[in-house]
């Protein structure tokens, strides 16, 4: 008997420590994109929640200063260079670095909305770039990364979701 | 460099219209969990997104939103996770009861374990079996 119980402590402990505690499930996700207006980065002119109807989206979080960010940076021009819309949130960031980095690595993004204080990401539940949202067609948030896309775990998960999408 | 030693709880200076909202400021900053640091709350994190979400706190209540307000925005966003005390609901009815599962668990077990020591058939004397026996031990050693 106590070696029964002392077997399934054991086996509770095991599955804990499997588990990733920085994995936090968004509350976001089945609901529509939180409403938000914020200036381009690289252009004249604003995105809002509005202009992620009328089609499948990841809306990137990212940052200059974000080492994690340049990890998975390789996969998100991948993924863009295979036709997904990419939007880049630009998460308290300088501009000046921001366009910087990009012109060093390359702009997956067809847009990127610069959040220089950060506000509009807490309303997205953001606590860590990179993040990325999957947004289908009518504006309703189906899925978030947490952490590198460039993560296997990370990239199935969010390939499987998208085959759900079609 | 010498001043960065000193332990102080990173609060900004904000400035409040009662002591009444102040009160409700740091008890708010100390319920909710810092999802960086996770485990820091917000009071206590030096996280840029403690300093963020310790703002917009402040700017909720100067705003005149209550307590239950500020913690559904909270929650809305960040879920569960960011209470340090859960809520009850199915999903966490074995985080409350757990303790108190695995404790009625062992309790049955000590009852059962010291019952099965008190039930232990006691010897008082010995049969004449017994004593036949220990002789024959006798017999046997006085043989060699």
């Amino acid at each position: 008997m106590p070696l029964i119980a002392f077997a399934i402590l054991v086996a509770l402990l095991a599955i804990g420590l499997t588990l990733n505690p920085r994995l936090v499930p968004s509350p976001l996700i089945g609901k529509p994109a939180p409403e938000f207006e914020l200036p381009l980065l690289l252009k004249q002119g604003r995105f809002s929640n509005k202009d992620l109807i009328g089609h499948v989206t990841l809306l990137n979080v990212w940052a200059s200063w974000c080492f994690a960010c340049r990890q998975e940076h390789e996969t998100v021009k991948a993924l863009g260079r295979s036709g997904v819309r990419i939007i880049g949130l630009n998460y308290k960031d300088e501009p000046e670095d921001a366009k910087q980095w990009l012109a060093r690595l390359g702009n997956p993004y067809q847009f990127i909305a610069a959040d220089r204080s950060g506000r509009i990401a807490i309303d997205w539940g953001v606590y860590g770039a990179p993040e990325t949202f999957l947004i289908d067609k009518s504006g309703i948030i189906r899925h978030k990364v947490i952490g590198p896309l460039s993560d296997k775990g990370n990239f199935d998960a969010l390939m499987a979701v998208m085959d759900s999408l079609k | 460099m010498m001043s960065s030693l000193t332990l102080a709880a990173p609060i900004e200076t904000f400035k409040f219209d009662s002591p009444e909202t102040e009160k409700v400021f740091h008890k708010l900053s100390e319920e909710l969990r810092c999802l960086v640091c996770q485990n820091q709350n917000i009071a206590e994190s030096n996280a840029d997104l403690a300093k963020d979400l310790r703002l917009e706190i402040y700017t909720m209540l100067s705003d005149g939103k209550s307590e239950d307000e500020i913690v559904d925005f909270m929650v809305q966003r960040y879920g569960d996770y960011v209470l340090y005390r859960p809520p009850f609901k199915p999903m966490t009815w074995l985080l409350w009861f757990g303790p108190a599962i695995v404790f009625a668990f062992g309790l049955v077990y000590v009852v059962r374990f010291m019952k099965a020591q008190s039930s232990k058939t006691q010897v008082e004397s010995l049969s004449d079996e017994d004593i036949k026996r220990i002789k024959n031990l006798h017999a046997e050693q006085g043989n060699k």
